[in-house]
């Protein structure tokens, strides 16, 4: 793939091979150069502590003292973690619920929104704005709206006749509604890149199937979706690895209450680490949000792959 | 109806009204918080649990702002995200260009190899190698400082998806320019610096504006390397204001609001910049 400046070519051959060569080094050496702040960043602040933190995952890593290698019962104890499960099940919850909602509601916004109607610049920007906002002022807003007593929701509730229930002090409701203020948080992204294809399918398509009388459902599904598979397949699953990662809104909503109901991973690591210490157990559980992430982009790195060359 | 787009199931007439009035009732849902948050943070603090809710607050009281102003460091977690954000944008642009400028155009050894290395640790998630981070900046001093929140970004993911965005960019950029500039005798670092950087201008704000943003949102590192109050970043310091207990809301939500609103006022003024900037953490990961 490597291919060198193509310099008009000199005519006589032995001074062209010696002038290439000083080409090279001077490329070799100017190209080093400039990656190096990069790659000497890289290796000391991601490669080594990425070592580091596999080495750790290996040790009891205890406050005081020295470690001690225990080898691969860190993990073992990860199995038999009880709390462990019930983070993983949080969140994979909380994935199963945010991604579908997310990709519905950002695809059938995209649908209304890709059209050229008067107007339409404000509801795209109103959908949008939350996705450049902080997410903990969002989750904080949210928190205040969902309050028990007068939370602006349980007002309103309440203005029908509705007692309101205790939302994020419940165990059974706490999560879905970290879940729809996560999806409304960023639907929009979803939303702008669903637009950004739709309105790469060729309209000759649509008139052609008007033409073979298609109807609309039918133009939707045979042309429509087939046409953004790619764009929905990564974006479903850059989202899926998104929510693998939520953090901030459960620190700021539940702190992972009530009952533990809203702890996810990262937050159960974050809690171990820097709230408990035991920075070997952390780092354990932190491989193994690795591997569950490193699946995932593994299949879309496989997805678009396969269908960037399908493309051209 | 004038549509070059049919395949919306979308009819005449009532259609329209109903179109109209679905994308109204999603945006509201969306504007609602911050709707709600600006009014509570005008509100005298016996007000804000009044039933029914007021949306419009009845007096207004300035001084729920002007006693955030005074009694919390607020202008320090401002100037600390801001300037953070800054540096973290100025390194990233400057580190990341010149390395995606390397791997685009100029053909030395190990070149893709280091490059796919590069891209490939990008799906690293931050959580791992914070704890090691944590020991290493500790060890050096830097724990409840700035460096770590300045540093680690520039080197880190949000960096090398910085070189691949930027050697992108220069990929598409026609050979014949730099081709002429080096037959003058111009050096590597003069093309980079006075011919590409220029020509980058537009990938350059796309990066910016993701970077930037990225910064002044980032939750997870200020907690873990900061402790000190007025070391704190906004995310941060807002976050602490909901722990202490018996939240003074009124104060809560107008702290919210200055947080917020600069950033909204110049996203009104440059939204295709921002959408295209935020659009592009859809590529990371």
């Amino acid at each position: 793939m490597d291919s060198n400046l193509n310099l008009p070519l000199a005519p006589q051959k032995g001074k062209t091979k010696a002038k290439a060569n000083r080409m090279n080094r001077e490329a070799n050496f100017t190209g080093w150069l400039f990656i190096s702040p990069m790659v000497l960043g890289f290796v000391l602040l991601l490669l080594g502590p990425l070592l580091m933190a596999f080495y750790m995952s290996l040790t009891d890593w205890p406050v005081l003292g020295e470690a001690h290698f225990i080898g691969l019962d860190n993990y073992r104890t990860i199995f038999q973690d009880r709390e462990f499960w019930l983070v993983i099940g949080n969140t994979f919850t909380f994935a199963a619920g945010l991604v579908p909602l997310n990709i519905v509601l950002a695809l059938g916004l995209a649908l209304l929104l890709a059209k050229k109607m008067p107007g339409i610049g404000i509801f795209r920007t109103a959908i949008f704005v939350p996705v450049m906002t902080s997410l903990i002022v969002w989750a904080i807003v949210w928190k205040y709206m969902f309050a028990t007593d007068s939370g602006f929701i349980n007002q309103i509730l309440q203005l029908f006749g509705v007692t309101g229930p205790s939302w994020l002090y419940d165990p059974q409701l706490a999560m879905p509604v970290v879940i729809v203020t996560s999806v409304l948080k960023n639907v929009g992204l979803n939303m702008v890149l669903f637009i950004a294809a739709l309105q790469q399918v060729p309209t000759h398509l649509y008139e052609a199937a008007r033409m073979d009388g298609a109807g609309r459902t039918r133009q939707f599904f045979q042309i429509t979706i087939p046409m953004i598979t790619p764009t929905l397949f990564l974006t479903t699953l850059l989202t899926i690895i998104g929510s693998l990662k939520v953090f901030g809104q459960i620190y700021v909503m539940t702190q992972g209450g009530p009952d533990n109901s809203t702890k996810v991973l990262v937050y159960y690591i974050w809690e171990k680490a820097f709230k408990n210490f035991e920075f070997g157990y952390a780092s354990a559980l932190a491989f193994v949000l690795f591997f569950i992430i490193m699946v995932f982009t593994l299949l879309q790195w496989q997805f678009r792959k396969r269908w960037v060359f399908h493309e051209e | 109806m004038k549509s070059k787009r049919p395949a919306l199931p979308i009819g005449k007439g009532i259609g329209i009204g109903f179109y109209y009035a679905v994308l109204a009732a999603v945006s509201l849902l969306m504007l609602v918080p911050f709707l709600w948050m600006l009014s509570t943070s005008l509100k005298e603090p016996a007000k804000i649990f009044v039933f029914p809710p007021e949306f419009f607050p009845s007096s207004i009281r300035i001084e729920n702002y002007t006693e955030v102003l005074e009694n919390t460091p607020f202008h320090l977690f401002y100037w600390n995200s801001l300037y953070i954000a800054v540096l973290v944008t100025i390194g990233t642009i400057f580190f990341a260009s010149l390395a995606g400028y390397a791997f685009a155009r100029i053909p030395f050894k190990g070149r893709n190899l280091v490059f796919l290395i590069l891209l490939s640790t990008m799906m690293i998630p931050n959580e791992v190698t914070s704890i090691p981070m944590f020991l290493f900046m500790r060890m050096l001093g830097f724990i409840n400082t700035h460096v770590p929140l300045i540093v680690l970004p520039i080197f880190g993911a949000g960096g090398i998806f910085g070189i691949f965005v930027m050697r992108q960019f220069f990929l598409a950029i026609p050979k014949e320019l730099e081709e002429a500039a080096m037959i003058d005798g111009c050096s590597r670092w003069r093309i980079y610096w006075s011919i590409m950087l220029p020509l980058a201008r537009p990938a350059i704000a796309t990066l910016t504006i993701f970077t930037f943003l990225t910064s002044w949102n980032d939750f997870y590192d200020p907690l873990i390397f900061l402790n000190d109050r007025e070391l704190m970043t906004l995310p941060l310091a807002l976050s602490l204001f909901t722990d202490e207990a018996g939240t003074a809301w009124h104060h809560l939500m107008s702290a919210s609001v200055m947080a917020t609103l600069p950033l909204l006022i110049v996203f009104f003024f440059a939204q295709k910049q921002f959408i295209e900037g935020v659009s592009m953490t859809g590529m990371k990961d």
